[in-house]
């Protein structure tokens, strides 16, 4: 396994927050705990959970948006610090799901894509830099006029694209999509996984593609994670976890997908789990998922499940499978 | 002819009047609901689809007004009805329960307080009959502990129980018609899961009517027992879930239907529609729909398309569909 070199290596990332005030009533959230994965080049990874697993914060802390609280990023086999970071700025970066807040109302189409250009001095002179704005742009399917205008004027599924365009500007290799198709209607959102799709054939870019929605998901990734809070509960082929789910949790997640088909819709059992999901900050002992789990028994509230390679290429944590 | 339909919207047009002008969110949509069915509307944002449900309940925000068309329930139109008869129309007829429940319970008053109000308007029960009533519909909807729930507060709930609480509220006075509005989008899968079986269930149980409002063709199918298909203030087409996932008649429908991911054998690419939403400022003189779709003609730009009967459960307008009919007798009076 070692010796392969992955494009993004990611070992035991954990990420605390504190929360509360006051030295008496500080608890610590464990939004990611120990979760570790890779992403070979020009693949894509798709990670999945409900709201509150981790997922987000899973994207944002392997970038170092937040710094780790433990664990390594490594990328093309170099190690990811706090300080050399910015040397990794131009092959990692993000897309954000909401297109509105995501760009900033007072600057132009131009000053947000140029943005990044600038930074990184990828231009020499000023025709080049509106050369390259102009192409990056057509990239993302829009054209060179829109330049000049704000980001208001744009529709939801536009502004996505201005926001793919902004993250394309400095060639990475390397692209965190955190929910990028969520807050569009679905019309739109074949578009933008269209675009993604044909970006990645284009120029090679790995993706960890962040979702709640499984059919996006299943659509876009070769390998899919299943997070339950803050951790990966199951990881493997897109197609495996699809068809055959192994985790109780998975089992019961890819139940619920309502199908948009009526026959199926008419034959399908859906594994209704009891409950909510429990705070983080008061996380069971044992397996996080056994106080909603069908098949917990007392070994699942006394330990906690490691990832064990259960089938090639399939990782799955839990006592009973 | 058959019984008279629980509801009737008939050409219904509402219109909001902003600064910028009028803003036409529905444009002449009818449908009739039968009692105990589900009928489930479905359409991208800005489609119409929770207008014309508020607009059957009268809930439109200020600016907003129904312009023309009527809305006959068990015969009567409601849009006659004077505001004191319409409060106690709602909640004891027709009942609404919305995406946000956290924006919809008042966030100083205990889950209890709220409940006993919906109970105490429509009923003339006692106050012991009442709690009694509340605490039943908790169970009903499947709150765990429902005793200890009645005196908390909405903050105090997930996003989950605070959803059963609204359909608690809603058909605690056993109406005959639930209008749900996007009832699990702001939830969870598994969730989501919890709440659709809960309605089903429930209206097994009571038998009340639901209009579905939803963008997601998942629920959809998940649901209902037909479907109307909405864009731009119009009815798409309208016809049983089969007709509609497996006939679709309609350009738009066909559209939506290709674009979402399927769980298949090999990846297949999505057919997106192009384009963005229709402006609801400007409607354009003929469909909706025609400067999105591949398929338009010079007709499809000049006039509205008309209502096609296509077979006994399900209509579309499209302008296809009349050439289709047109080119099928032509063919027969050769033949």
């Amino acid at each position: 396994m070692s010796e392969q070199k992955h494009l993004v290596d990611v070992r035991g990332l954990k990420e605390y927050f504190s929360v509360g005030s006051g030295v008496l009533n500080k608890l610590e959230l464990k939004a990611v705990d120990d979760v570790s994965f890779t992403i070979d080049e020009g693949e894509t990874l798709g990670l999945v959970g409900e709201s509150g697993c981790g997922k987000t914060t899973v994207g944002r802390t392997l970038l170092y948006l937040y710094k780790p609280t433990a664990g390594e990023v490594y990328f093309d086999g170099r190690l990811v610090t706090e300080k050399n970071v910015s040397e990794f700025r131009k092959d990692m970066q993000i897309v954000f799901q909401d297109p509105y807040s995501s760009l900033n109302p007072r600057m132009t189409v131009s000053d947000i894509i140029g943005e990044p250009l600038d930074i990184h001095k990828l231009y020499s002179t000023k025709k080049e830099r509106a050369e390259r704005i102009a192409e990056l742009l057509t990239l993302v399917g829009l054209n060179s006029e829109h330049a000049n205008r704000y980001a208001h004027e744009f529709s939801g599924g536009q502004r996505q694209r201005i926001g793919i365009a902004r993250a394309l500007a400095v060639n990475p290799r390397f692209i965190v999509c955190d929910e990028p198709v969520s807050a569009l209607d679905v019309s739109i959102q074949a578009q933008i996984i269209n675009t993604f799709e044909d970006l990645q054939q284009k120029l090679g870019i790995a993706y960890l593609f962040i979702a709640h929605d499984l059919l996006v998901v299943q659509h876009m990734s070769k390998r899919i994670a299943v997070m339950y809070l803050g951790r990966i509960v199951e990881i493997g082929p897109a197609k495996d976890i699809i068809e055959s789910p192994i985790h109780p949790y998975t089992e019961s997640l890819i139940s619920a997908i309502p199908m948009p088909d009526p026959e199926t819709a008419r034959h399908k059992h859906r594994i209704i789990l009891e409950g909510d999901v429990p705070s983080p900050l008061h996380m069971p002992k044992g397996c996080p998922f056994r106080t909603r789990c069908r098949y917990a028994t007392k070994e699942c509230e006394e330990s906690r499940p490691e990832l064990r390679e259960i089938a090639p290429e399939r990782f799955v944590a839990c006592h009973h499978r | 002819m058959s019984e008279m339909p629980l509801l009737q919207v008939k050409n219904l047009h509402t219109s909001f009047f902003t600064d910028a002008g009028e803003v036409k969110a529905v444009n002449g949509i009818s449908y009739n609901l039968d009692a105990g069915k589900v009928l489930g509307i479905v359409g991208e944002s800005g489609s119409g689809k929770s207008v014309s449900a508020y607009s059957v309940l009268r809930i439109l925000t200020d600016t907003g007004r129904v312009t023309e068309g009527e809305v006959l329930f068990k015969g009567e139109n409601i849009l006659e009805y004077t505001e004191a008869q319409m409060q106690k129309f709602r909640g004891s007829r027709i009942s609404i329960i919305f995406q946000d429940p956290m924006t919809c319970l008042n966030p100083t008053f205990s889950i209890g307080s709220q409940l006993r109000e919906a109970i105490q308007i429509h009923t003339d029960r006692n106050k012991e009959e009442v709690q009694a009533r509340a605490l039943e519909m908790l169970q009903l909807v499947g709150v765990n502990e429902p005793e200890k729930r009645l005196k908390q507060y909405p903050h105090e709930l997930s996003g989950g129980m605070r959803q059963r609480v609204m359909i608690a509220m809603a058909l605690a006075c056993e109406p005959d018609i639930l209008i749900a509005d996007e009832p699990t989008t702001a939830l969870d899968v598994t969730i989501q899961a919890q709440i659709l079986e809960l309605m089903q269930d429930l209206q097994k149980k009571m038998g009340m009517a639901i209009i579905m409002i939803t963008h997601d063709l998942g629920v959809i199918a998940d649901m209902c027992d037909e479907i109307i298909v909405m864009y731009g203030g119009k009815v798409c087409e309208r016809g049983t879930a089969d007709e509609i996932f497996y006939n679709p008649r309609h350009e738009y429908t066909k559209g939506l239907i290709r674009s979402i991911p399927r769980i298949s054998e090999k990846h297949e690419r999505l057919v997106p529609i192009s384009g963005s939403p229709v402006d609801l400022l400007n409607l354009p003189k003929g469909c909706a729909f025609a400067s999105r779709c591949d398929r338009a003609m010079k007709i499809c730009l000049e006039q509205p398309p008309e209502e096609v009967v296509v077979n006994d459960f399900h209509i579309a307008a499209c302008w296809n569909n009349v050439k289709q009919m047109m080119e099928e007798a032509k063919d027969g009076e050769n033949a």
